[in-house]
């Protein structure tokens, strides 16, 4: 055989990415043989019954089908303003859905993107600078490609995190400084622990070059707070680090007391000399939020104070893969120039983006009760995002009987209750933890009618579980 | 024009800077005969300066080295690797393109051609309907519930949109699918394959991606762990191979097509290469087989391609065959035969030979580039191995959906008795018919030219001729400090609005000069390219004749 996995790219053997790892492959094993399967291991809305957005839909199926808009009768299918806005995403391209765009993305769609950068933060923002991707995670690994020159350069990253970061510092070989988020805080984030991280990093002789936030959290869901966001921009200016926002569930809000606030936005507010010299890389998506478009991959990132050379040589690379997916640029144009009050299709696209959004909030509300109810299990509250993170007490005894059958404590425990119930979810360690402390990562988008019966299963598993392996304490936050 | 005036001053600059690493640029991506190139550990060149009309103050000065993020301070292979299909001659013609919006007058051509790039519906080729037709209700699911529907779009466009949206849990083509791609539509593709080449396919095999860029990515990633890792590439080449051996920090290992025999592949070159590079410690990996080709358009004679096959089975390579131009074949003498095909009738099976065929819905008579799908079949690998391409796949989660309905769809298009079958064929022998006109009228064009000889593109999308340049444009170019087939280019630019891409941007045999043209403007507009091109080698030709 010409190949071994001996003489395999180290990088690649040693990255690993959980999201779609032992749990989602036994999970697809059940399924095939028949079991049913709730798949609650990847933030994929459609997956579980959520519907697309009408007026989207209505305006890309026009772009793959522009002999419709010659039709006399095409009025007849689609409303007016999805007709127009067709014709206009149409007259962006250069010839249509079938070629490349600039490398960057349609210019086009990303004036329209600055534009609503402008409205959202109150500051101007340039076309130039936005760059869009085939999904955020393109972006991500495109600029952690770009800062990483070999395993003396690190990137913080948080505790815990969405596994794209660590696989892909893995496949660049860099170096992954995990700054640790406290649990007992809402998964809040200390300033002291990031000087912790970073101190411990460069006395390894690590050059620590960005860190990464991902606000709101995945799988830890926390809004982080304007005065947080200043804290950790003044952080990077102090430590010359390069910030990478991950930004893409800026749409998934479930309480009040702290709105999306972008870094961008904080970071200009601070005003000079920060907004002049820290750097900033911000992504976004039209997976999340109340789109949840994943199947199309489309994303955008923002550079803000990174040297015209340095973006010259991101385009460089950028133009490598040629351009991103045309349907997708044109999701992101809608997304960000949605329909207007006064538009035909505003109050079917208002009513179906709130029902989406009002829907998630409750179900963040009804999984975390639910998770709370349960024996040895604690749960902090989904303040955004799509995620809840359960911390599960595993009793000494399980422990011992993971270890036995050759598992991680929290795989063992995933397993068990995949089989149980057929909930697929990611274990914790998929995402980073604190030593000796164990989750899961589920995701709240199971439709709601299914919920309280979700929860149910998972009760019932967990506390015959925590009975079976429990010696002598069971907790519970309710 | 402010900007075009700060653009003007902004290029001046760039051009100074550019001028201490043109040539040195220029030289290092001609690979020599003797030795493999690879990754210098000297500083890294600068790479070509595109610059981007900005004016804002968001973008931070290069001075502020403080900064952590700085051209000094980035991965050294971002700034190693050259992209010229898209590079610094097409960074030009937007610049004109630009300001022939408000400058009419100040040129003698009223357009900018773009023959740069593979990108036929940009120049005004059509999309296949029935694909269109079948992505459209598979995007917009709710119009197969309309009665109108059926008024709008043909019968059988419905039924495989119903018969695709059956394949997707829940009808979501919203939702990320499995990290391979659907399950039903690699059993499509699998069929597909199945019929082209009179082999089983395990649609387990089937890797489906965002275009065909990615899949190469994604092998050459596994493969490559360090400059003692060499690809063997063909040369002249695609320079997606070269970029992304750079950026993975391998080494390129070149063999050499030979011109005068229409590019053909010579086995004692391929083992010659082999030799050398490992006698330099190089631990060859696999070979790259871009077939038909491109640049240069041969099509692999089917015993050439069983040399080929025999050669990385004795030698242990992986055989990465790029099929992306299998259905642009323009000559009667030639057929494409896939790599897994031929393999498979010399006998190897899953335990002989690590195959991995890539495809892609851009090119053929399709031209889907926008769309960004495509696929690897990956066969002859432990399963160890399988597990690591599996994984790497997982991390990005998996390619677009409308992509991977489309590749379905181009590995089973109408047959006979569908109710688009009649149009489907109209369609597409019209713009392959149409290609191989153009590929011959482009083709004599510039073999009338004086000094230059260009071979027949038997397939792809790309004429590859060679230009004696004389001595007095060499020297010209040298003083201008560009490599000499840029310099040509750049004038033919400049005269007549057409954008070629140089020779060098490929790889050539050192001392020799070339530019790859695209057969793809429409063909209204072929005589009047052929005018223009006519004229301006003409009055080059008298500037510069010895």
């Amino acid at each position: 055989m010409a190949l071994s996995y001996d003489s395999l790219n180290e990088n690649v053997k040693k990255c690993q990415y959980a999201v779609r790892g032992e749990l989602y492959l036994r999970a697809s094993e059940l399924q095939k043989e028949g079991k049913k399967i709730i798949f609650t291991n990847v933030g994929n809305p459609h997956a579980l019954g959520q519907k697309p957005l009408t007026f989207p839909r209505q305006v890309v199926a026009l772009c793959q089908a522009p002999f419709l808009l010659d039709d006399p009768n095409v009025g007849m299918l689609f409303p007016a303003d999805a007709i127009a806005r067709a014709k206009h995403y149409l007259s962006l391209t250069s010839g249509g859905l079938g070629a490349y765009s600039d490398s960057r993305g349609l210019p086009g769609v990303r004036k329209e993107v600055a534009e609503f950068i402008e409205r959202r933060d109150g500051y101007p923002s340039d076309p130039e600078l936005i760059f869009l991707t085939d999904g955020a995670s393109k972006g991500v690994m495109q600029i952690l490609n770009c800062v990483i020159r070999g395993d003396g350069d690190g990137i913080l990253v948080p505790v815990p995190q969405y596994p794209l970061y660590s696989a892909t510092i893995s496949l660049l070989g860099g170096s992954l400084v995990p700054y640790y988020l406290d649990e007992s805080e809402n998964w809040g984030l200390d300033v002291d622990n990031l000087r912790q991280s970073v101190a411990q990093a460069r006395s390894q002789g690590i050059t620590v070059k960005a860190m990464v936030i991902i606000n709101p959290g995945n799988p830890t869901g926390q809004c982080l707070s304007e005065a947080n966001l200043r804290e950790i921009l003044k952080f990077c200016y102090n430590e010359k680090l390069v910030l990478l926002g991950d930004e893409v569930y800026q749409q998934n809000i479930y309480q009040d007391e702290r709105p999306f606030i972008s870094s961008k936005k904080v970071l200009m507010d601070m005003g000079s000399p920060f907004s002049k010299e820290v750097q900033l890389v911000s992504f976004h998506t039209v997976s999340k939020g109340y789109w949840g478009e994943c199947g199309q991959r489309g994303g955008y990132f923002e550079m803000t104070n990174i040297p015209p050379r340095v973006v010259e040589e991101i385009y460089k690379v950028a133009s490598i893969a040629l351009s991103p997916n045309v349907s997708a640029q044109i999701f992101m144009g809608l997304m960000v120039s949605p329909p207007k009050p006064g538009d035909i299709s505003y109050d079917q696209f208002a009513r179906e983006s709130k029902g989406i959004l009002e829907s998630l909030r409750r179900r963040a509300r009804i999984m975390t009760d639910g998770f709370n109810s349960c024996k040895n299990v604690v749960c902090n509250f989904t303040e955004g995002a799509m995620y809840s993170f359960p911390q599960i007490r595993l009793p000494p005894g399980a422990i011992q009987a993971a270890k036995q059958a050759g598992k991680v404590p929290d795989v063992f425990y995933c397993l068990k209750l995949l089989e149980a119930t057929g909930i697929s979810t990611v274990p914790g360690s998929g995402f980073g933890q604190k030593e000796g402390v164990f989750h899961l990562r589920t995701t709240i988008l199971p439709a709601e009618e299914e919920m309280p019966e979700i929860m149910d299963s998972f009760k019932k598993f967990n506390d015959e579980f925590m009975t079976q392996y429990d010696n002598n304490f069971g907790y519970s936050r309710m | 024009m402010r900007r075009f005036l700060i653009n003007q001053g902004k290029s001046l600059l760039d051009n100074t800077r550019r001028q201490h690493h043109t040539t040195r640029r220029f030289l290092s991506i001609l690979p020599s005969t003797s030795a493999p190139v690879p990754v210098p550990s000297r500083a890294p060149l600068v790479s070509l300066s595109r610059f981007l009309s900005s004016t804002s103050k968001m973008a931070a000065s290069d001075s502020a080295s403080s900064l952590p993020v700085t051209i000094d301070s980035i991965n050294p292979k971002v700034l190693k690797c050259e992209y010229a299909v898209r590079g610094e001659i097409v960074n030009i013609a937007q610049k004109l393109q630009d300001d022939l919006k408000s400058n009419k007058d100040a040129y003698p051509f009223d357009e900018i051609i773009y023959c740069n790039i593979g990108n036929p519906q940009s120049l005004g080729q059509l999309p296949i309907k029935f694909f269109r037709e079948v992505l459209a209700l598979c995007d917009h699911t709710s119009l197969l519930d309309e009665s109108e529907t059926h008024g709008l779009f043909s019968t059988d466009s419905i039924d495989r949109a119903w018969k695709i949206l059956d394949q997707i849990p829940g009808r979501a083509t919203g939702a990320y699918s499995h990290s391979q791609g659907i399950k039903g539509l690699r059993d499509t593709i699998a069929a597909g394959m199945e019929a082209r080449d009179g082999f089983p396919v395990d649609p387990n095999d089937i890797f489906l991606t965002d275009g065909a860029s990615p899949a190469i990515h994604m092998m050459l990633q596994l493969l490559l762990s360090s400059e003692k890792d060499g690809i063997l590439c063909p040369i002249p080449q695609y320079p997606l191979y070269s970029a992304s051996i750079a950026l993975n920090g391998g080494s390129l290992v070149p063999y050499y097509l030979d011109e005068a025999t229409g590019w053909g592949l010579e086995i004692s070159d391929l083992k010659k290469q082999v030799e050398e590079a490992r006698s330099k410690g190089i631990a060859v990996r696999a070979l790259v087989v871009i077939n038909p080709g491109n640049p240069t358009g041969q099509v692999l004679a089917e015993e050439n391609q069983r040399d080929i096959v025999n050669f990385c089975k004795q030698e242990g390579l992986v055989l990465l065959a790029d099929e992306v131009y299998q259905e642009n074949v323009y000559v009667s003498d030639k057929k494409f035969h896939s790599f897994k095909k031929v393999a498979r009738s010399l006998g190897y099976g899953e335990k002989d030979i690590s195959l991995v065929s890539f495809q892609s819905i851009s090119k053929g008579y399709y031209g889907e580039c926008g769309k960004r799908g495509g696929y690897m079949e990956v066969t002859g690998f432990t399963s160890d191995v399988r597990e690591q391409i599996y994984k790497l796949a997982t991390v990005n989660l998996c390619s677009n959906i409308s992509g991977q309905i489309l590749a379905s769809l181009v590995m089973s298009p109408p047959k006979p008795g569908d109710d688009s079958y009649d149009s489907y064929i109209a369609e597409r022998d019209g713009i392959l018919t149409s290609m191989a006109r153009r590929a011959k009228t482009l083709e004599e064009a510039l073999n009338n030219l004086e000094g230059v000889t260009c071979n027949r593109a038997e397939g792809a999308m790309y004429l590859f001729p060679r230009i004696d340049l004389p001595q007095k444009a060499i020297e010209a170019a040298e003083t201008a400090n560009t490599a000499p087939d840029a310099f040509y280019c750049k004038r033919l630019l400049n005269a007549t609005g057409i954008v070629v891409v140089p020779g060098s941007g490929f790889g050539q045999v050192p001392g020799t000069w070339h530019f790859r043209c695209t057969i793809l403007p429409q063909e209204e507009k072929i005589p009047d390219i052929v005018n223009r091109l006519t004229e301006f080698h003409k009055s080059f030709m008298d500037e510069f004749r010895n």
